[in-house]
């Protein structure tokens, strides 16, 4: 591995303060450090969260949110039972060792367009919020591998609504277990939202047509007809775009009968 | 270069590293703790797996000074003082559940962390739990059988 240096602070004050240019957080480092060896990213020193510990923990807000800490990892949050769809996605992240490791504020801030926690923090209509401010999960995402965050800004907490009901249905990619086709849909009272990752070229994306037909009926058949719009769809070795165009239908359609069945 | 000091396998092990010294090249190259593989450059085989406090990681993945004031376990200390294997270990042997043996520290380490969480799993819980691993020599049925001999269990998969 090329030299760099590595800062460990203990607080997210001393984090941000450490933050220069050219420099990068490492949170769970198990998508950044493979990235680091293959040169892929090559910042001069990276500013490593895992010793801040304020950073780490789920709780209840006062509105009934679910709280998450940035640096809480997928096995943590696979491991708390408020919010039983959450968890679900969580524990189906990586491996094992990942989840021991991986974090949910790392996961959002490298926004892989394939990753699980972007479907679920857009399809609740969830809080980023980060040393600065607060980010409405609607405006969180802005493209293939980018988001509203500013250079320095860190991810503090996410803040989910916790749904009437919810569910995340994920065509898996056997060897990546990263999501081919992932859907997550929630529902409050009557409002439906449904949103899609591994699927956009720009990454998580929600699917309006289909939150509408949900929301007169929700049943699968309610989605004869219901094309994507415009979205560009992504194809690659993986799959191609017509067949995860298709899976976008089938995985939605999944998704709504297990939810109906429940 | 820092001095980085970790509990290993519950003794202090101390080397003058690089900051941006992994894991398990803190283990391997400066500690000579080789029984720790590395079979990719990906972070995707699981040859690595050491528990940090009690949970399987991949020491390929985190920084030797990201693993300061935590307790690392390592193949290294499955055997006991005298070199007795641990009954995980010795149902693998038993059960043939290595060829090459390249993956085997890693399976050995997830396998541990499985039955530490869930001392009775069925066949899909390993399977499950072993996502992670992989096997160039693809052994699956007799690793699995293993973990099940080492649970109390019979070998229920056809080698
Ligand atoms: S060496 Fe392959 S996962 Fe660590
Ligand atoms: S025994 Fe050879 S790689 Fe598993």
């Amino acid at each position: 591995m090329y030299e760099f240096d590595i800062f460990l602070p203990t607080s997210v004050d001393d984090a941000v303060e450490k933050a220069g240019e050219d420099q990068q957080f490492l949170a769970g480092g198990q998508t950044l450090i493979p990235t680091l060896k293959q040169r892929l990213a090559m910042p001069e020193a990276l500013v490593s969260l895992s010793k801040v510990a304020e950073l780490r923990g789920i709780c209840r807000g006062d509105d009934g949110a679910l709280c998450i800490g940035a640096m809480t990892t997928h096995a943590n949050v696979a491991q708390q039972s408020d919010f039983p769809a959450l968890a679900e996605l969580a524990d189906g992240i990586g491996d094992p060792a990942v989840r021991n490791r991986g974090t949910i504020g790392g996961s959002l801030a490298n926004n892989d367009p394939a990753a699980c926690y972007p479907a679920a923090v857009l399809g609740t209509a969830a809080t980023v919020v980060t040393n600065t401010r607060r980010i409405a999960a609607d405006d969180f995402f802005t493209g293939l591998f980018e988001t509203a965050l500013e250079e320095g800004e860190l991810i503090t907490e996410v803040q989910f609504p916790i749904p009437d009901s919810a569910v995340y249905a994920k065509f898996v990619q056997p060897a990546s277990r990263f999501a081919i086709v992932g859907v997550f849909i929630a529902r409050f009272g009557t409002d439906v939202r449904v949103a899609i990752t591994g699927a956009g070229e720009n990454g998580v994306f929600r699917w309006a047509e289909a939150e509408n037909a949900l929301a007169d009926r929700f049943q699968s058949d309610a989605l004869e007809g219901v094309g994507l719009g415009d979205v560009d769809i992504l194809s690659d070795i993986h799959a191609a775009e017509d067949y995860r165009r298709h899976l976008v239908t089938v995985m939605t359609k999944r998704a709504i009968n297990r939810l109906c069945s429940q | 270069m820092p001095l980085i000091s970790l509990m290993i396998n519950g003794q202090e092990r101390a080397a003058e590293v690089p900051a941006n010294r992994l894991l398990v090249d803190f283990l391997r190259e400066d500690l000579e703790m080789t029984g720790t593989h590395v079979g990719c450059d990906t972070s995707q085989c699981g040859a690595c797996v050491v528990h940090m406090d009690g949970k399987a990681v991949k020491a390929c993945a985190i920084f030797a000074v990201e693993a300061v004031g935590q307790e690392v376990q390592t193949i290294e200390g499955e055997a006991d003082a005298d070199g007795n294997l641990s009954a995980l270990q010795q149902a693998f042997k038993d059960q043939h559940a290595l060829q090459c043996g390249f993956c085997t520290p890693g399976m050995v380490m997830s396998a541990a962390d499985l039955l530490a969480q869930n001392p009775k799993p069925t066949e899909h819980d390993i399977r499950t739990h072993l996502e992670g691993n992989l096997c160039r020599c693809t052994g699956y049925h007799n690793i699995i059988n293993a973990i099940l001999v080492a649970s109390g269990q019979d070998p229920t998969v056809p080698a």
